[in-house]
């Protein structure tokens, strides 16, 4: 009797253990691609690219340990460092609330109940989708340029305009309008946002005679506030990383003097036409310890301004 | 825009809703205009570009089409081609590997599991910039540089870590009593996997296809440091060619092209825009 119950028992422990091993197997055989590309394409470059930056790795020859000097040339002697940084601000300062603003105020007119919205809304988010392309960078180039569709619309008006992309103080600002410009994703995120605030609250608040001014400060935007928290945190990071426009736009240079030079083309030019890639390795690190410290201060100050409700 | 319908919803004054029309009119009117005037361009000469802002070309032609497709040593055919080999190849990849790793994590119950995935929630907001020079010494290494293999196999290994969270989330929506009947029935995880999570997932799925096909056909940055033969450049590459050799003397031929390169993603809007559009809204994509 006890025989068999043990028997039985072990019998139990042993099909139990086969069924934790067969799920253990197939767990990590469905996660074996991802593992391998985790480990070399992820966190094994991640270390590596940390050491290169004590390096002064070129490419060519084995990698000198260097200790700091990357990073103290980065805080002390690098006048380009300092520029391309900033000019990413700059950017990212201006870019982001005003594409984030635009973006809002449209969601809040396309959330009036009008005819027609899925069109409009698909309108708004072409430019989003096409954006990231060559092309749009191309077209940018032109309608900015001396002779290009802004100055012709300009001349109209008796309004003789400068040579945009090619005049360090303005070129810069030829970018932000391109950003600006590709609002629609964080306006569809908008929309569903706004979609989710209760109706009516509005009708008491208007039976309470608030006015529209009133209502957008003290129900819409507060209640907002998880969605502009997200779409803030997402489109700085983006901004931060952006280059294909001030690549193409300023042909690979960051030129005007500079006025272009966005950190990630700082990055690449120093990496890919200098082969400087320890440095670069060193540079990587500065713009990811900048992020993190951007994200980390922005989850920290949500606390303050985020409305969550329960 | 002819699509201004003056039915007004509930209690809206006309006059109203007449004037967001009109502002949202004028704001997307504004906002095309450079892409119509674009494609406008590609039709027109040189000497028209730079002296209307109109619309309609005075004499239609496509001049400049013909001359931007050969307008390097090596014609855009030969570019459209790569690009489409990349991109097809990388939807395939990140669907497959994409998918596979988020049923483990959804709907499959082993140990470490919460380990990995919260450092696969690490990698999504890591900047690519930090592993660049480590992957591309391996790649250089591996003798892979100039080839499509630096492009694309990263997709097989699903480094994508979006589209897995993507699928998770999607994942677990699905009832478990699916997989649990499936399992009584004795069927392995592969077989609930490609019979059952497959099957019933197709909005996700054509969703991350359709943005990895978009992300991969706009992609600039690793074409540009990984392929530096004229015969293996994507059309990004080679509208950035363009642009340098002889853009500045050939703007309509550069148009041309330009609206070429933009037409596979317009596409994909016009026949996808819900589901596009449905993807940004849920989830929170940055484009």
């Amino acid at each position: 009797m006890t025989v068999a119950v043990q028997a039985s028992g072990r019998v139990e422990r042993a099909r139990g253990r086969r069924r934790i091993t067969s799920r253990t197997l197939s767990g990590y055989m469905f996660l074996t691609p991802w593992l391998i590309g985790f480990i070399g394409l992820t966190a094994g470059p991640i270390l590596v690219s940390l050491y290169l930056s004590f390096t002064d790795f070129d490419l060519l020859q084995d990698p000198n340990w260097v200790g700091a000097a990357n990073y103290v040339r980065i805080a002390t002697a690098d006048p380009k460092f300092l520029s391309s940084m900033k000019v990413t601000f700059l950017f990212v300062l201006f870019a982001v609330p005003l594409k984030l603003a635009f973006a809002l105020g449209v969601a809040m007119l396309l959330n009036k109940g009008i005819a027609g919205l899925p069109v409009y809304r698909a309108l708004f988010y072409l430019p989003s989708l096409l954006g990231a392309s060559v092309a749009i960078a191309v077209l940018w180039r032109q309608l900015f340029a001396g002779n290009g569709l802004i100055n012709q619309a300009l001349a109209l008006v008796g309004i003789q305009g400068p040579s945009w992309i090619s005049n360090p103080n303005y070129a810069l600002w030829t970018l932000v309008v391109l950003s600006i410009w590709q609002f629609g994703s964080p306006m569809i995120i908008f929309l569903a946002g706004l979609r989710q605030i209760p109706r009516d609250l509005y009708e008491a608040a208007a039976i309470d005679g608030a006015k529209p001014w009133h209502r957008f400060w003290r129900i819409t935007l507060p209640l907002l506030t998880p969605v502009v928290f997200f779409n803030a945190v997402i489109q700085t990071i983006e901004a931060f990383k952006a280059f294909t426009p001030a690549f193409i736009i300023s042909e690979g240079t960051g030129g005007p003097i500079d006025s272009t030079l966005f950190y990630t083309l700082y990055l690449y030019q120093e990496a890919f036409s200098n082969f400087r890639m320890g440095y670069a390795s060193a540079l990587a690190w500065v713009l990811v310890v900048i992020i993190a410290l951007f994200t980390a201060f922005s989850f920290l100050s949500a606390r303050y301004w985020v409305h969550y409700d329960e | 825009m002819s699509d201004i319908t003056l039915d007004s919803p509930t209690r809206r004054p006309l006059s109203r809703s007449l004037l967001i029309h009109i502002a949202l009119c004028a704001c997307s009117l504004a906002m095309l205009y450079p892409l119509l005037w674009m494609l406008a361009s590609s039709f027109k000469d040189d000497s028209q570009i730079f002296s209307s802002a109109s619309l309609w070309p005075d004499s239609f032609s496509l001049d400049a089409y013909v001359r931007g497709w050969s307008g390097l040593d090596i014609s855009f055919g030969q570019f459209f081609w790569n690009s489409a080999v990349i991109s097809v190849l990388s939807v395939i990849g990140n669907v497959f590997a994409c998918s596979l790793t988020a049923f483990a994590f959804a709907r499959l119950r082993f140990p470490g599991r919460n380990f990995w995935f919260a450092l696969m929630l690490g990698t999504l907001m890591l900047p690519y910039h930090v592993t660049l020079i480590p992957q591309y010494v391996l790649f250089l290494s591996l003798d892979w540089v100039d080839t499509f293999l630096p492009l694309v196999v990263p997709k097989y290994l699903a480094s994508d870590a979006f589209f897995i969270f993507l699928m998770v989330q999607f994942f677990r929506g699905l009832p478990r009593e699916l997989d649990e009947a499936a399992m009584m029935d004795g069927c392995s995880p592969w077989k609930i996997y490609w019979k059952i999570i497959m099957p019933l997932s197709k909005p996700v799925l054509a969703t991350a296809a359709i943005f990895s096909f978009i992300w991969t056909w706009d992609d600039f940055f690793a074409p540009l440091i990984y392929l530096n033969d004229m015969g293996s450049y994507t059309v990004q590459l080679g509208l950035r060619n363009f642009v340098d050799s002889t853009g500045k003397s050939d703007w309509s031929a550069l148009f041309a092209m330009s609206i070429l390169t933009l037409l596979p993603v317009f596409v994909f809007f016009l026949f996808f825009q819900r589901l596009l559009i449905e993807g940004v809204a849920t989830t929170g994509l940055k484009r």
